[in-house]
């Protein structure tokens, strides 16, 4: 129990300052969560949820946590003097799990009237009945480790609030930055609501500035209204010293549509956990992932998709390419509530695995208790078509490009449903990168470079 | 299942139309093979500890060394939990007040079938068992098994002469040690888990299959399994070596009376097929499956796995299951040999209140290693039934090939389909693939045969059995016609 003593030990002892450099609305769950933490402990690789991950020991270590909320000296704009090309966007920062808030407002004046987009903390602290609702309602820290030390440590994060009938024009940036001269450990938390009919587009970036070693916990609760639309991409380019740990959970209501793509260009240890229910008729969910994974990179992805109500479509399709000594993992479940009929559920994991040291686990599940739906899903793994690769060489190809050729169509089938173009271009040209191996190691901002 | 009507009635061998018969009247009698015999059963105080195993072992006289494999297993065993990762909904078993051992009473074994008792032959009658001369024509043995005790094995002569040995464990153990000893634990070992190591330890009876080299088994060989005793479990243990070049072809089948209490049914069965040798194993379970409300049935929790040891050797799995209130049963292959390959076909039915999780294991060790698993899952009323399965590929194996197709079908909006298949990859040659559908019955083709003449009930029975095909086409002759009527018997009464 050492790994976990050390977390109750700083909790017990730090937990007024937790508290008085947070806000009331993310100080409450904290004694539930503490309580929670205490009783589970870190999940090993003998709970099945977690089966291809150690938690635990990735919580061994010893990390800093910034908890006294000192300023850490950094100029966003200076590192990241960038923007995806063509793409103009709300942009803003994250600095380790504080929301950067000496950005001059202008990227905030676009938005229109009513919509929130920034410090949770702050926000917390001016609007509570906001907050309050919605806080730590969907991550129960009753069934996950991760989620309850998140919510005991959190103190900042991101929050965005699009009123009823607002539309949001311009997608909104986020970049996380991770930054930091020793081994440290960032606990962030994002909070999203969408009114009815609201629609908006956001991209999440990961980075990890310093080569020391990271460990970021996420824990992510969103909120689609009625009718409401949100794109939701995530893309993570760090080091691969650093430990990302991201719990998301998504709630949909009525019509509500979400597209959810999350891609791991480079990383070192990568755990996502993605929960969306479906919970009114007619909600449609597109699900998309990618990892492109070398030398002792980990990717494990966790899905589980809730359909609660009837009518309701899921679109899955996960691609993973695995070299070296590269490990992934995809769970995906789809569960069928009794009485969500007319349910469409489609899944897919599809990967390759270049050497012979890569490994893959993959383990697609349907869980369905009602008749009249159509469910489906498929995983394969494998290499890349013999075939295909030996037509390209009777055209000239030589046998390197051609392997690349195909491994850029494999992913692509993941970017393409991207639906920013600006971002999709981006995308196809920093995979090609990675692939040709010139993406080595995050230094600065990979997306500018 | 052992084809209990075939032989009395060979009308009922025409196919479907007449099977359809067979369904109402089947309907009528719901479960047909829930008849108790009267018979003197020398059964054993209920309990378990080292003194009942020691009882069991001393009334089988069995030699030291079984007597220390038992032990061994039951120390085991009581360090470990019931497994509960399963979808299902397992009430608590009270191990203690169970019967380890029930055997139909007897003063010597008997030598001919004159003397056996009159009771178990009528029994058996019953069931349909071709004990006598039919047994020629059919070109099968029976060992037939009640309560765990092997009764008695036909056709035994004919088999000898070809150097098989087909005989009850007890028997093996008196007669063959030496094969006993070398081969028994070597797949399913005494820790491989809870019901395993509780098999190992209190297993009473079985079948034991010895191949020769380069034999090939000129009939089909059958084992025939039936719970009679009240509050007994029945453990029996089959173990089948096939040595080089050779092949066998074997069928398993049980049925249980209709009681209101639960039953325990675990069972284990070793399969090892050496270099070029080839074993089929087919079984068509139809435990008893609990009333309408779900009350009794047999628990039927089965450890089978077979080794395909030698290069290019086969294994191949087909199971119909029907029967049985909880199933937990996973029949696997370990493909340790170059260029071996493994089969898994399945059919599992659910209705009213039973509950399956049942799949494979494919363990890729040799190279070139090759299997298919295609399994149709069936559930109606309130039962759950779910597929589970593994397929790794050690990092040896090169140019491993598996597919896996697990297709289910919903038949009521209160029943549950599942499949939680896992995939283990670890060498980069291979080609692994997964496909899974879950859908209900198509309304176009049921409305088609509507207007055709065939009602909606005889309709269900035709698209089930076509949708099942796949699987029923490789279980033997003998036990496919049993199989489609079987199907169509365990869907009665719930459409609408």
């Amino acid at each position: 129990m050492k790994a976990e003593k050390q977390y109750i030990d700083i909790f017990t002892l730090y937990e007024d300052t937790i508290c008085r450099l947070s806000a009331e609305p993310l100080n409450t769950p904290r004694a539930k969560a503490f309580a929670d933490f205490k009783h589970l402990g870190f999940p090993t690789r003998k709970d099945e949820k977690y089966k291809y991950t150690d938690i635990r020991s990735l919580f061994e270590p010893d990390y800093g946590l910034n908890l006294n909320r000192l300023d850490i000296p950094v100029n966003p704009y200076e590192v990241f003097k960038c923007d995806v090309p063509n793409m103009s966007t709300a942009l803003h920062f994250i600095v380790n799990d504080v929301f950067y808030n000496k950005v001059p407002a202008a990227s905030s004046m676009h938005l229109p009237q009513g919509v929130i987009v920034g410090s949770l903390k702050e926000t917390a602290k001016e609007n509570p009945q906001i907050v309050k609702p919605f806080y730590a309602k969907l991550a129960n820290t009753a069934n996950d480790a991760i989620t309850a030390i998140n919510t005991m440590f959190a103190q900042d994060g991101l929050f965005i609030y699009v009123p009823d009938n607002t539309i949001i024009e311009k997608p909104i940036q986020i970049i996380n930055i991770l930054r930091s001269d020793v081994n440290f450990m960032a606990n962030r938390r994002i909070l999203i609501i969408m009114g009815e009919n609201a629609r908006a587009q956001l991209l999440l970036c990961d980075h990890a500035m310093d080569n020391v070693n990271f460990l970021a916990t996420q824990v992510s609760e969103i909120y689609v209204g009625r009718g409401a639309t949100l794109h939701l991409y995530e893309l993570e380019e760090t080091h691969t010293s650093s430990v990302r740990l991201a719990n998301c959970h998504v709630w949909q209501e009525e019509n509500s549509n979400v597209l959810l793509n999350g891609i791991t260009l480079h990383n070192g240890t990568t755990r996502n956990t993605t929960q969306v229910t479906l919970n009114g008729p007619h909600a449609e969910l597109g699900f998309y992932g990618m990892a492109i994974a070398d030398k002792n990179q980990h990717v494990d992805n966790n899905t589980f998709v809730d359909h609660a109500a009837s009518d309701c479509t899921s679109n899955e399709l996960f691609k993973y390419v695995l070299d070296e000594h590269a490990t992934g993992a995809f769970a995906g479940l789809a569960l069928v509530r009794p009485g969500a009929q007319h349910t469409h559920s489609q899944q897919t994991n599809r990967n390759l695995c270049a050497t012979r040291e890569a490994r893959m686990w993959t383990q697609p599940q349907l869980e369905i208790y009602a008749d009249d739906v159509k469910c489906s899903h498929g995983a394969t793994v494998g290499q890349l078509d013999e075939n295909a690769l030996f037509y390209m060489r009777t055209r000239g190809i030589s046998e390197r490009e051609a392997r690349l050729l195909l491994m850029f169509a494999f992913v692509n089938e993941v970017i393409d449903h991207i639906r920013m173009d600006a971002l999709k271009d981006r995308l196809h040209l920093l995979v090609e990168k990675r692939f040709r191996g010139e993406l080595n190691k995050c230094q600065g901002c990979a997306i500018c470079k | 299942m052992q084809s209990p009507n075939q032989y009395k009635n060979p009308s009922t061998n025409k196919g479907l139309e007449s099977s359809n018969d067979f369904v109402r009247k089947i309907a009528e009698g719901k479960y047909k093979y829930g008849f108790t015999t009267n018979i003197h059963t020398d059964i054993i105080k209920q309990g378990l500890s080292e003194a009942t195993i020691r009882l069991i072992s001393e009334k089988k006289q069995e030699p030291d060394w079984l007597l220390e494999f038992r032990l061994k297993a039951y120390r085991h065993w009581l360090t470990m939990d019931m497994p509960t990762w399963a979808h299902l909904n397992i009430p608590n078993i009270d191990y203690q007040a169970i019967s380890y051992y029930a055997a139909p009473q007897k003063k010597k074994a008997p030598s001919s079938l004159e003397e056996v008792d009159p009771e178990l032959i009528k029994t058996f009658n019953k069931l349909g068992i071709p004990l006598e001369e039919q047994m020629s024509l059919s070109g099968m043995a029976v060992d037939a098994v009640m309560d765990s005790i092997s009764v008695k094995t036909t056709y035994k002569e004919h088999l000898i002469e070809k150097g098989i040995i087909f005989c009850s464990f007890n028997e093996a153990v008196q007669e063959h040690p030496d094969l006993v000893k070398k081969y028994l634990g070597s797949v399913v070992s005494y820790r491989d888990n809870f019901f395993a190591a509780l098999n190992s330890a209190v297993f009473s009876d079985g079948s034991f299959v010895y191949i020769p080299k380069g034999v090939r088994c000129p009939m089909e060989l059958s084992t025939y399994f039936r719970i009679n005793a009240q509050g007994t479990g029945q453990f029996e243990r089959t173990l089948i070596v096939a040595d080089d070049e050779s092949y066998v072809s074997y069928l398993e089948g049980c049925t249980a009376p209709m009681r209101d209490e639960n039953q325990l049914h675990a069972a284990i069965v070793e399969i090892i097929v050496h270099d070029y040798a080839e074993v089929k194993y087919s079984t068509v379970q139809n435990w008893y499956p609990g009333d309408i409300e779900g009350k009794g049935g047999v628990y039927n929790f089965v450890t089978k796995r077979g080794n395909c040891l030698g290069k290019s050797s086969k294994l191949s799995w087909t199971q119909v299951e029907t029967g049985s209130a909880i199933t937990w049963k996973y029949p696997s292959c370990i493909l340790t040999g170059d260029d071996a390959s493994a089969e898994f076909y399945s059919v599992a039915v659910t209705n009213n209140h039973q509950q399956a999780d049942t799949g494979t294991k494919m363990i890729h060790l040799g190279r070139n290693t090759k299997s298919t698993i295609i399994s149709k899952g069936i559930s109606a009323g309130h039962s759950q039934n779910a597929y589970r399965g593994l397929v790794r590929v050690a990092p040896n194996a090169e140019g491993a090939r598996n597919y896996s197709q697990c297709d289910s079908l919903l038949l009521g909006s209160q029943c549950g389909a599942h499949t939680f298949p896992y995939m283990d990859i670890h060498n980069e040659t291979a080609i692994v693939e997964h496909e899974a559908t879950t859908s209900k019955i198509n309304e176009d083709q049921i409305f088609y045969c509507n207007q055709r003449g065939i009602s909606t009930e005889d309709a269900i029975g035709l698209i089930v059995n076509g949708y099942a095909k796949e699987v029923l086409n490789k279980l033997p002759m003998e036990f496919a016609v049993e199989a489609q009527k079987l199907l169509s018997i365990s869907l009665e009464g719930s459409i609408g």
